[in-house]
């Protein structure tokens, strides 16, 4: 019998703990996909964040390290510099790296560190149980924001990764979403190529990937997906940020 | 032997300079020293001061309040620590700046008009190190000829058009306080 | 000096934030590491640096972060961590005038912070407190080696006055790093092994429970083997001084001063502020009953002392916080004060005392 589809080297065989609909477990594979496929799976060190990925460690078959909430570049920074010759990457949620973390993000990128953020944006913290994130987009819904995110009271989503741009350092910026099969194609493009860029020493990278949370948007999870690409997109138009690899002219 | 020495003045007057030369000079005695620098949150212009202790012994507490000898650079620094000199001690003041006059007859005076001197030779930042000389030869805590060898070893000493500068100023200030001494015996 | 220690120690990572008066090291480090083929990343907050830090720690370098009290507030996010992972690292604090921005003048105002841990959840710095040159150098060689060997943060708790002071010091020879001990915790890849994850993460209360009583015994064992003091003069002592870094120093001129009254004072000087000397202190309650605990503050370790004599001797404090210097002559007259009070004086003294003042 011919095998046509398996679960990539790179990923443990425990059963996920996401919540139906979840965007993580997609976003995972593509990771493990791109690490299996360029061949570094002994020398990928991962850094997960705190929030719903916090137990990414039970998933990613390579070596991981902890940080605190937000910090998880910093950390990734300190491994890096330690072991220029492996693979660093980090996997933040929109509260982490945009919140919490933005200034070590924005310094992390500055540097040019030659690390890979993965950074997820579902618009709400959903560990804690749907509070406003930075990301949360006006009007919606969230359990800290009653009547829905008021611009005024609030403030407005903040769009972190073209912030990181004007950023000398970083090389490449992306922004992707896994809600339709056709989509996850591209993320899967984009996640490989913020690990070549890594790996070819070009600087700092971060594909942001739009990723539905059915369970505290309140929705279906066929709603929340449909809602990511018609409504998130809007705010947070797909594409690429920024690319100085110059790949797609080769 | 132990003795505490503070040295005071405006930051700029190379105060602090004139303690690590003391305290350097020590050490390549083979002496115990300790050099405490503590000057101001600016780099120029603030109060700087520094306390030097040199002693055959293990030195138990780097600062003093009964120092055996205070270098005054300027008035506000008299002021300040004109009245910590211990009994018998040596109380050496740049009399270019300093007038105020201070009413102690159990400590030795020396004051030296260091700004002029060092106009005279030529540099007028040598003050500071022709103020060394005058308490090296004031108090004999160490030689001139030891101070002329550490001079070598720090910044003052980098140049040998400067190191020379600075051995002739080491002697000027301690032609000078031989003089003051010789007055006040006498007198 | 203290980086230069450092390097010798074979400390290759630095990572830190400006903040006075501890600026000398990282300007040091900054172009010292360059020539030993280190890094030095000057990061944007010290909450980044110590992060920096944790991650170098995981890799398995030797690594060490500087501050001065209100960095090190902030860092006690990752000393926390630090501890609950079990990374070895070295935090040097170069105490300040405190609470909040205070001045920069030295104090010993965070020996709380320091000694109880500072950051959340239950675990232990060791925390070693140098009051000369040379033993700053030597306390930071040793900071490295113990910080490897029980993997576990080290924090040396310095001043403004240890941090600007200078004394004649000798260097120990550069250590070469082959020679220390493999780690087999870092994470490096898990190339030839299964994947490893280093977590303080650990949602199952009994699994959390278990970690906290493994580290309750590192935390024993430390006590057991590496509580350090120094004793002056401590043979015929009616009084005891205890105070540690530049108190200790104050101190001891202060005793020279009333020795020289015919006061028979001798001082006690924790080089370990955690695991703190408890048991000696306890064992010199069986020939003094006065204390004295000296701070550059408003009493702080005077509390552990106080446990550790439990009611069998009485403890005098004499402190002065904000960043004033006190001099010897102002804690000789705290110390002879107490000394009269309790009528520690017999004839013989008393003779001497007056023969030296006439």
């Amino acid at each position: 019998m011919k095998k046509i589809f398996e679960k990539p080297k790179s990923l443990k065989p425990n059963v996920m703990h996401y919540c139906p609909g979840c965007g993580h477990s997609i976003i995972h594979r593509l990771v493990a996909e791109t690490i299996d496929e360029l061949g570094i799976q002994e020398r990928t060190l991962g850094v997960p964040p705190a929030g719903c990925a916090v137990l990414a460690y039970n998933y990613f078959d390579v070596d991981m390290g902890e940080a605190p909430h937000g910090r998880a570049v910093a950390v990734a920074t300190g491994l890096k510099r330690v072991l220029p010759d492996h693979v660093v990457f980090t996997y933040q949620g929109d509260g982490d790296i945009a919140a919490i973390g933005t200034a070590e993000i924005i310094h992390a990128a500055n540097r040019g560190e030659k690390v890979t953020a993965i950074f997820v944006n579902n618009g709400t913290y959903g560990m804690t149980g749907g509070q406003m994130a930075p990301t949360t987009l006006l009007g919606m819904n969230s359990t800290t924001t009653p009547g829905g995110r008021d611009g005024a009271r609030d403030g407005a989503p903040l769009d972190l990764t073209q912030m990181l741009a004007v950023a000398e350092g970083s090389a490449y910026l992306e922004r992707v979403t896994v809600a339709t099969p056709k989509h996850i194609r591209q993320a899967k493009k984009a996640i490989k190529k913020a690990f070549q860029v890594q790996l070819d020493g070009l600087g700092f990278s971060v594909v942001e990937v739009l990723s539905p949370c059915p369970t505290n948007w309140k929705m279906s999870p066929v709603a929340a997906y449909e809602w990511t690409l018609q409504e998130m997109t809007k705010i947070f138009p797909l594409g690429v940020i920024k690319d100085i690899t110059g790949y797609d002219e080769k | 032997m132990t003795k505490k020495m503070i040295f005071a003045g405006f930051g700029g007057q190379g105060v602090l300079v004139m303690g690590y030369l003391m305290a350097l000079t020590g050490m390549r005695q083979g002496k115990n020293v300790t050099y405490l620098p503590a000057y101001g949150a600016e780099v120029r212009g603030g109060t700087a001061n520094c306390t030097v202790v040199i002693s055959d012994q293990e030195i138990a507490s780097p600062v003093s309040s009964s120092p055996d000898f205070v270098i005054v650079m300027n008035n506000p620094s008299l002021v300040r620590f004109a009245n910590m000199v211990a009994q018998d001690g040596f109380l050496l003041t740049n009399s270019s700046l300093v007038h105020g006059e201070v009413k102690r007859h159990d400590v030795t005076k020396v004051p030296v008009p260091v700004n002029e001197l060092a106009h005279e030779l030529g540099e007028d930042r040598s003050a500071n190190v022709i103020m060394v000389g005058a308490l090296a030869e004031a108090t004999g805590v160490v030689s001139i000829e030891d101070l002329k060898e550490a001079l070598a070893y720090t910044g003052l000493g980098k140049k040998p058009k400067v190191l020379e500068l600075n051995r002739r100023a080491l002697e000027v200030g301690a032609e000078n306080a031989r003089q003051v001494l010789n007055k006040e015996k006498s007198a | 000096m203290l980086g230069e220690a450092a390097v010798r120690a074979g400390c290759r990572y630095y990572f830190g934030y400006p903040i006075t008066p501890q600026n000398e090291v990282p300007e040091y480090m900054s172009g010292r590491l360059l020539e030993v083929g280190g890094t030095f990343v000057q990061a944007e907050s010290e909450l980044a640096s110590i992060n920096m830090v944790i991650g170098a720690a995981m890799a398995g370098a030797r690594v060490m972060t500087t501050s001065s009290s209100p960095g090190i507030s902030l860092m006690q996010e990752g000393i926390s961590y630090l501890a609950g992972l079990e990374l070895p690292a070295v935090i040097a604090n170069v105490v300040r005038g405190g609470p909040g921005l205070g001045n920069i003048a030295p104090a010993q105002s965070d020996y709380f912070q320091a000694t109880r841990g500072g950051g959340h959840g239950d675990y232990r710095t060791i925390v070693l407190a140098p009051s000369s040159c040379q033993e700053l150098c030597d306390l930071t060689m040793k900071a490295f080696d113990l910080a490897d060997k029980y993997r576990n943060p080290v924090m040396i708790l310095g001043d403004g006055m240890m941090g600007q002071m200078m004394e004649p010091v000798e260097f120990p020879e550069m250590i070469d790093l082959a020679d220390l001990p493999a780690k087999d915790w870092t994470i490096t890849g898990n190339q030839g092994r299964p994947s490893r994850a280093l977590l303080s993460l650990l949602l199952t209360p009994k699994v959390l429970e278990d970690h906290n009583y493994k580290l309750v015994r590192k935390y024993d064992a430390v006590t057991r083997s590496e509580t350090d003091w120094e004793e002056y003069l401590l043979e015929d002592a009616r009084q005891v001084v205890v105070a540690y870094g530049t108190a200790a120093r104050i101190a001891k001129g202060a005793i020279k001063r009333v020795r020289s009254m015919g006061l028979k004072v001798g001082l006690l000087r924790p080089k370990t502020l955690w695991p703190f000397p408890s048991q000696p202190i306890k064992e010199l309650t069986r020939i003094v009953r006065q204390l004295l605990v000296f701070e550059m503050s408003t009493g702080q370790m005077v509390e552990d002392v106080e446990m550790a004599v439990a009611g069998q001797a009485q403890v005098h404090f004499y402190g002065r916080p904000g960043g004033v210097i006190p001099t010897p002559e102002e804690v000789a007259h705290q110390i002879s004060h107490y000394y009269y009070q309790a009528g520690l004086m017999d004839g013989e003294d008393e003779a001497k005392r007056r023969g030296g003042v006439a």
